[in-house]
């Protein structure tokens, strides 16, 4: 009843192209800040942290920086998981050989050192499309994962093959390693997700965002009109590899901890955020957060009613979760393209107008 | 009468009919031949284009019209003949560097950003006008600021100028395909180009908006003194609107000149009331 426009006018242009147009947005966006950072901080638990919240939050900007590739500048990428790894790896060499910088630092650097080594796999882009450059791209996942595992440079060596995080401190909390306590790992996530999630914003309202946007939806036209497009594809790969790159980091430095590269960022994880995107919504930041959370919360929602409550066995329960995901991806795909975010989008819609039908 | 292309000398101007000024020479194509394979779209074909004109391209399906437009615009690099723009001889240029030289076009199927609403697609349009760089977009500070509010104000304007208030945010998938030409038209016009290019600005349209758009492009020319060359099949609009006309048929140039003197040209009547091509 309060979700209107009314009295609402736009006086400027710049309040007309504000992220929240409506009111009771605005106000809900800053309730869920509130709360995510000045309550679920206390009380977080463990279990909440790792089972639901930490993933959740890496996904989200692993979703976000796939999102700018494919949703806005509709370059399909199957590579989400080898860019994780170079995040992932990044972060551990420059942890290990520069102990005494903040890793807050470092983990900005990795996303930067994945952005230049997306950038240099997206040049195929300027001349396939389509099914030819996802190919292209899945080539860069499974070659990536074999320089990894193949290069002991990169893991320093270890016998096991593995990387480990060392523990680091931010502000004198250890925020990496097996002693980093629940709200910290939470709360580094949450600060790179907001600055993910805000420049995301920004470059998708401006000129860079409409250049992706004329790219995928008519590369030709674009051209003619004035889209330079090695610049759009390219600057697409980059800013979406710097986020892969920053949820690559975290997912090694603050979620797990220690990875073996084709476990941690196989393929598998590739498809995973891709079904995110289609899922939460091709082309929208919040249908990005949609997604990750939407595939964060389904096997845990799965195990609890599936096992706990029904007793059914785990391994049915697996293949129950892959049957669904792959129905709601064929829905999603015919149905739906702009997924999530746009079946919200519609009840808002409704609700804007409710009671009257027109 | 003077207005036969080959008496004007290229600093030359002339005044029309209805009394406007018209430059000197703007886009000079010389000789220009573009292959396919075997099949030769454009043959040995030269003629230029003034400032402030209206010009129109006319010739039946397959002529060559559109491979013309794309010349200019670079999306097509002839085999042979140089395009002179401005004076100079035009180098090999990309089409994106064309457009941001001051060349904008709209396309004979509409070429518009169906994913996008109209104030993003008209907005694209402005690329030329736009040069903050990606760090200072990404932290909405600065020029990336100031910038959109300004090219904002801008595309606000050429809004109003083509009626098409109601509709700035829908998308445009969603628009009948009359408004569509007509956000085509405000995307090549937010460029606030020397030069328009009009690849069929009417087909498919009812007699009223074929009004309403030649209305809008006679507008176009008078209010902002834009040069504009237009391909168009219907015979009674190019006459009303195009000070100079140049004739297509099998790729090669048949006719040039006024309407009236096209109007009475041989090789044109034939072309357009002889053989039929297909
Ligand atoms: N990209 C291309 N590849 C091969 N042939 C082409 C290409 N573009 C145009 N042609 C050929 O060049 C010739 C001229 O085509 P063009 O589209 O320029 O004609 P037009 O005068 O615009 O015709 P219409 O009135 O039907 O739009 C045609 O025979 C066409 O088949
Ligand atoms: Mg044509």
């Amino acid at each position: 009843m309060f979700y209107r426009e009314a009295g609402d006018f736009k006086t400027s242009y710049v309040a007309d192209s504000q992220t929240f147009p409506l009111k009771l947005d605005k106000v809900g966006f800053w309730v869920t800040m509130m709360v995510a950072w000045g309550v679920i901080p206390f009380v977080i638990t463990d279990y909440w942290a790792s089972a639901l919240l930490v993933p959740f939050l890496i996904y989200a900007i692993a979703a976000i920086g796939l999102n700018i590739l494919t949703g806005y500048c509709g370059q399909v990428s199957l590579g989400t998981g080898g860019f994780m790894a170079v995040g992932a790896y990044a972060c551990y060499k420059l942890m290990t050989s520069f102990p005494d910088v903040n890793i807050l630092i470092h983990i900005l650097l990795s996303g930067g050192i994945t952005a230049a080594v997306g950038t240099a796999f997206g040049l195929p882009s300027l001349r396939i499309k389509g099914f030819y450059l996802a190919v292209a791209t899945l080539a860069a996942q499974f070659f990536l994962v074999w320089l990894f595992n193949k290069v002991s440079w990169f893991y320093n060596y270890s016998a096991s093959g593995q990387i480990n995080a060392p523990e680091r401190l931010v502000a004198g909390f250890a925020v990496t390693g097996p002693a980093s306590p629940a709200w910290a790992q939470y709360l580094v996530c949450l600060f790179f997700v907001t600055l993910c999630a805000l420049i995301a914003r920004n470059l998708t309202r401006g000129s860079v965002g409409r250049s992706w946007m004329a790219i995928r939806d008519m590369d030709i036209a674009a051209e003619i009109i004035g889209v330079n497009p090695l610049r759009a594809k390219l600057s697409a790969f980059a800013v979406s590899s710097f986020f892969v790159g920053i949820a690559g980091a975290l997912f090694f430095a603050v979620y797990l901890g220690a990875v073996e590269v084709g476990e941690a960022f196989g393929i598998q994880k590739s498809f995973l955020v891709l079904f995110m995107i289609i899922i939460g919504g091709l082309g929208s930041i919040f249908g990005s957060f949609a997604g990750a959370a939407f595939l964060v919360l389904l096997p845990v929602a799965l195990k609890i009613v599936g096992v706990d409550w029904l007793g059914w066995p785990t391994d049915l329960v697996a293949h129950f979760q892959l049957v669904i995901v792959g129905a709601l991806i064929m829905f999603f795909l015919i149905k739906e393209p702009h997924g999530l975010a746009h079946i919200w989008g519609l009840a808002k819609e409704k609700l804007r107008r409710w009671p009257f039908p027109y | 009468m003077m207005l036969e292309n080959q008496t004007l000398a290229p600093s030359d101007g002339y005044v029309t009919a209805d009394g406007r000024q018209i430059g000197g020479v703007m886009m000079d194509l010389r000789n220009i031949t573009l292959r396919f394979g075997g099949v030769e779209a454009i043959k040995d074909i030269s003629f230029d284009i003034r400032e402030g004109e209206i010009r129109a391209i006319i010739g039946p399906n397959g002529a060559g019209k559109s491979s013309m437009l794309n010349v200019i615009s670079g999306f097509y690099v002839p085999q042979e003949g140089e395009v002179w723009f401005n004076g100079a001889k035009r180098p090999p240029t990309k089409p994106y560097q064309v457009a941001r030289q001051g060349i904008a076009r709209t396309f004979q199927n509409i070429a518009l950003f169906e994913g996008m609403s109209v104030l993003d697609n008209v907005m694209t349009g402005r690329l030329r006008q736009m040069s903050s760089g990606l760090f200072s977009q990404a932290l909405w500070w600065g020029k990336a600021q100031t910038e959109e509010v300004e090219n904002r104000a801008a595309v606000e304007r050429i809004i109003d100028f083509l009626e098409i208030q109601s509709i700035r945010k829908t998308p445009v998938g969603r628009l009948p395909y009359g408004l569509k030409k007509r956000v085509e038209l405000a995307r090549a016009l937010a460029a606030e180009p020397h030069l328009l290019l009009l690849d069929e600005p009417m087909a498919g349209m009812n007699v009223e908006e074929k009004e309403d758009m030649s209305r809008f492009i006679l507008d176009v020319n008078d209010e902002f003194g834009t040069t504009i060359a237009l391909i168009e099949h219907d015979m009674g609009v190019v006459m009303d609107l195009s000070d100079r006309v140049v004739v297509m048929d099998y790729g090669r140039k048949i006719g040039d000149g006024t309407p009236e003197e096209v109007r009475n040209n041989e090789a044109v009547i034939d072309a357009y009331l002889g053989v039929s091509h297909d």
